[in-house]
């Protein structure tokens, strides 16, 4: 087997909040019917969850899934896996109206983590988003333009949210994350 | 700055989340059609100081196509709704006649 590297080769910056390569993750789009009951028990199969409600999240580990869209899914399940899983899931979907492709490598993935306040502001200098925690909750993905790209944006618990985007942008937005991080540059908006 | 609601994501999106996609409700004319239909189809727009019709695209968010209900002058937004409306739904009409008493907008009041 090839030797898979991620798209930021594990880069580290450590300023307001820390930003890093999280590494290798299996991605999976699953675009159908949302409502289908073989799709959701395809859904289940792969990550053990139910299809997540509008904009929702669950990832524990390596392993959830993410509302990409009112007929659009992103599954994730371990970098080894991703393949394999793709398999059982053009088997488990055959003649059900769908669309399935590991992704894994089409994506670079980032955690930004520290306090609170300050991974939320960091996130709020490149996002048209509201990045208050009652507006952004732990379990809520919000799809945006990070910068000049798209992204798709999480709090994965209390002071460490994810990022993900293209490989092909991947280090423009880790840099542009690590800019808004310079140490000094806190403007103290969100409690931490 | 412009910010209109996604009917397919549940959010209010930023201005610079959306891609523009000209007027709603064209109806189109194709083969077969009269050449003043096909003309009306491909050039004629409105271009009101006021009410407005247009599509947009969720483009960084979930990618969908909306439409939505506007004032051009004020940039004050009066709703969204699903792309596969093929006029304006009433609790939108209602919204603009409560600002615009008596608004028109080609075929549509
Ligand atoms: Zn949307």
């Amino acid at each position: 087997m090839s030797n898979a590297l991620s798209a930021l080769g594990g880069a580290k910056f450590d300023g307001l909040v820390k930003v890093a390569d999280a590494g290798l993750q299996g991605m999976i789009t699953l675009r159908g019917n949302l409502a289908d009951a073989t799709l959701q028990q395809a859904v289940k199969a792969a990550t053990g969850q139910a299809v997540p409600d509008q904009r929702a999240i669950v990832l524990q580990g390596d392993t959830g899934v993410a509302w990409m869209s009112p007929d659009e899914l992103l599954l994730f399940v371990p970098y080894a896996q991703a393949h394999a899983c793709v398999a059982s899931l053009r088997t488990a979907l055959a003649g059900t109206h769908h669309i399935v492709e590991n992704v894994s490598d089409a994506r670079a993935f980032i955690t930004l983590s520290g306090a609170d306040g300050l991974v939320r502001e960091v996130l709020a200098k490149v996002v048209p988003v509201d990045m208050d925690p009652q507006q952004m909750p732990a379990g809520q993905m919000r799809r945006t333009k990070l910068a000049q790209v798209a992204a798709a944006i999480w709090m994965q618990g209390t002071g460490e949210a994810r990022v993900v985007c293209f490989r092909s942008v991947g280090t423009y937005a880790f840099d542009v994350l690590c800019t808004v991080a310079a140490p000094g540059s806190a403007v103290g908006f969100f409690a931490s | 700055m412009l910010t209109l609601h996604c009917p397919y994501c549940g959010v209010h999106a930023d201005e610079t989340e959306l891609a523009s996609g000209g007027e709603a409700h064209l109806k189109r004319f194709g083969p077969g059609a009269s050449d003043e239909d096909f003309e009306g189809y491909l050039f004629m727009r409105e271009n009101p100081k006021g009410v407005h019709f247009e599509r947009w695209r969720h483009a960084y968010g979930c990618g969908k196509w909306f439409l939505a209900a506007r004032c051009t002058n004020t940039l004050e937004v009066f709703g969204t709704y699903p792309a596969q409306s093929t006029e304006p739904p009433q609790h939108v009409r209602d919204a603009i006649s409560a600002k615009r008493p008596g608004w028109t907008w080609r075929e549509f009041s």
